[in-house]
């Protein structure tokens, strides 16, 4: 009785908290509509708007819904800060055809609008708030829509990363023995290679797109996925737990997919969101050498890679140009930064034997 | 320690003869006329296609064609680079020097103040030299090289003029080639200290300054983080409490007592900061347009030189697995615990 009612009051303080929260995302929605310029962006891309305010609804009832994980969040200041920059990007990533909307005429949202064809970028004014870059592609466009390019390339990765190093990893932990000794010697054959090198095989090979970076990505990361699942299992498969359900006949599918798996997923998850960071940076890095998104594409790293030309300004003037590689590589800089500020969060959070250590 | 060794010593070949199945299977998703190409050694053979398929027997099974293509790899043969102009592993003659020189200069400053910051941080827990190098480590954690290269040619040598790209500047460059210098070994400020020209070392210096400062402080934050934990692990151990009791000086505890048992993960690290910065290489020399293995590799397979990318990429490999393999003897070698099992 006693718990439930520290509960309820925990409910009711947190209902006290979430209070302005709800009314400053009301009154922003008043004032979009209001306003006649944002209003249209709205009404024309109603899903956006939808998907934002769920968003929204979900981040403010994740912070008011007492959990030990929010708790613990609290605790560390930086985790807030990591937290409130992956919600602010997922943000901009759903709100992208309203904060730059793509012109009428724009068959592909992601293909950049060029203005002219002029050489020099041009710095930030009036009708490109972050400038232009050679060939006059609009910066703050390109970033915007380069969000949903990171998020697009990052699940993509973890999702085949996963599924692949599941299944090796599922296989080599839990069967042993040869199969063991063979999928890790494939996996030592994959991590022979340093990361980028063997993405730049794979792209060289492929060919340039930023479908095969993603490809050549997943490449690169399944092993570690795999290791880590077999790690997992190799210490849960004798667990009591396991040996009961043997003893009771269950299948070894069964077995990995009810008793093992939903018992080693955690680590797993808590290395994703690490990965995201590394998984962006090293899709970045492709396109910044050529290997990636093709010119025009709504992709950080090809932003970077069309400043290069422009680094070292003009004559008497070093920094004439500077806005060609700060507005893009910030926006890397904070994404990446987000995800490592969570993930040290979520590491420190699900492992207890790190706990105090961070 | 010794069957420890060897089973890591058996494990060499396999893992060797792994990398070139995977580096031929990506080959598979060529085209067969660029597959040809791989087997090209001088542009005059061009003309003879026809009689490169059927001498190579790249119109036969795939298992023959791989023996066939294993064979010329292990004789040295891997192919014609023609961004290099000159066959593959000539150019990785040629290139591996500077990139030796880039990697040598930047892995003794990275391992001295990232061993340096991550004690310091664990022995000042929560004082300013902690938060300090807190956030030092993750904000170069996640800023990504090619970024914080581009900024530092801004800075350095846009407005600055003091690290100034390539390996050379141009009447360094000419007086290296007209004869008068001998290349020694390869390694720029090396053969400008045995030529006894002080210039040459000083150019070459300047030269190395930015791309070793890219390298350096991105791959410092993670070694940082790890020699940090890894301390404080062992800083919490009953040893340490013992030495305190006895009443040693904490600069005794901390220096012979905590630190040796420190630094075993480190070893490790140490062995994945050269593989980080053999992969650092590519964006790194790209950036300041310095004449190594990363440019190439990278210049090669923008312009789909495919024998060049593969050989890049199998002598990367190569050395990664040498490292790996010096890392888990050396590993061995400092812990005992290792070395019994």
């Amino acid at each position: 009785m006693g718990l439930f009612s520290t509960a309820a009051r925990g409910v009711t303080a947190n209902r006290a908290r979430l209070l302005p929260w709800a009314l400053a995302l009301a009154a922003l929605l008043v004032v979009a509509l209001a306003l006649p310029a944002s209003r249209g962006r709205l009404v024309r891309e109603p899903v956006a708007a939808a998907g934002f305010v769920l968003l929204a609804l979900f981040v403010v009832g994740f912070w008011a819904v007492p959990s030990d994980f929010t708790r613990r969040m609290r605790k560390n200041p930086l985790s807030v800060v990591g937290f409130s920059i992956i919600v602010f990007f997922v943000a901009v990533a759903v709100l992208a055809p309203i904060l730059a909307p793509p012109p009428p005429t724009s068959r592909n949202a992601y293909l950049i609008p060029q203005e002219g064809f002029g050489s020099d970028p041009r710095p930030p004014g009036p009708r490109h708030p972050f400038g232009t870059t050679e060939g006059q592609y609009d910066l703050y466009y390109g970033i915007v829509w380069g969000t949903r390019t990171a998020f697009r390339v990052s699940i993509t990765v973890i999702a085949i990363s996963v599924a692949v190093g599941l299944v090796l990893g599922g296989l080599a932990g839990y069967y042993g023995g040869r199969l063991d000794e063979v999928i890790m010697r494939l996996t030592d054959v994959f991590l022979a290679f340093p990361g980028l090198v063997l993405a730049v095989v794979v792209v060289a090979v492929l060919g340039r797109s930023l479908d095969n970076v993603m490809i050549a990505i997943a490449v690169v990361n399944w092993p570690t996925y795999a290791r880590l699942l077999r790690g997992d299992i190799l210490g849960i498969r004798s667990r009591d737990f396991v040996e009961a359900a043997r003893a009771l006949g269950a299948s070894d599918v069964r077995i990995i997919f009810r008793h093992i798996i939903p018992n080693a997923i955690y680590p797993f998850l808590v290395f994703g969101s690490l990965d995201v960071g590394l998984i962006v940076i090293t899709a970045a890095a492709l396109s910044f050498l050529g290997l990636g998104a093709e010119v025009g594409y709504a992709d950080w790293g090809m932003l970077i890679n069309l400043s290069r030309n422009w680094i070292l300004g003009a004559p008497g003037n070093p920094f004439a140009y500077w806005y060609v590689v700060v507005f893009p590589g910030a926006a890397i800089f904070l994404f990446v930064l987000g995800w490592n500020l969570l993930g040290d969060a979520f590491r420190d959070i699900l492992d207890p034997r790190l706990r105090g250590a961070g | 320690m010794a069957t420890y060794i060897g089973r890591r010593l058996i494990l060499l070949p396999v893992v060797a003869f792994g990398v070139t199945l995977l580096i031929f299977a990506l080959l598979q998703f060529l085209a067969p006329e660029m597959r040809a190409a791989a087997f090209i050694t001088n542009p005059n053979q061009l003309n003879a296609l026809p009689a490169i398929i059927e001498k190579y027997g790249l119109d036969q099974p795939v298992h023959v064609q791989y023996w066939n293509w294993l064979r010329e790899v292990a004789r040295g043969n891997m192919g014609w680079s023609q961004t290099a102009r000159q066959p593959v592993t000539q150019a990785i003659r040629s290139f591996f020097p500077a990139t030796l020189e880039l990697t040598v200069y930047s892995f003794v400053p990275i391992m001295l103040i990232g061993v340096w910051l991550g004690t310091a941080a664990a022995v000042h827990r929560d004082r300013l030299i902690d938060h300090i190098s807190r956030v030092f480590s993750i904000s170069f954690r996640s800023l990504p090289s090619f970024v914080w290269g581009l900024l530092i040619l801004m800075v350095g040598y846009g407005r600055l003029n003091w690290f100034p790209p390539g390996r050379l500047s141009l009447e360094a460059d000419l007086f290296v080639r007209s004869g008068a210098f001998r290349p020694y070994t390869g390694l720029m400020t090396v053969d400008a200290l045995l030529n006894g020209e002080l210039w040459i070392w000083g150019d070459a210096v300047r030269h190395l300054m930015g791309p070793v400062l890219t390298l350096t402080i991105i791959s410092i934050a993670l070694l940082v983080r790890i020699t940090r934990s890894s301390m404080l692990e062992v800083l919490r151990q009953d040893y340490v409490r013992t030495a305190r009791a006895k009443g040693l000086a904490e600069r005794v505890v901390i220096n012979v007592h905590a630190r040796k048992n420190a630094l075993i993960p480190v070893i490790t690290l140490s062995s994945l900061t050269f593989v980080g910065l053999l992969g650092g290489v590519v964006i790194t020399e790209t950036i300041f347009n310095f004449p190594g293995i990363g440019r190439w590799g990278a210049f090669a397979a923008q312009q789909l030189d495919i024998p060049g990318v593969t050989g890049f990429a199998m002598f990367v490999a190569a050395l990664t697995v040498l490292g790996n393999l010096a890392a888990d003897i050396l590993y061995a070698y400092f812990d005992p615990r290792v070395r019994l099992q």
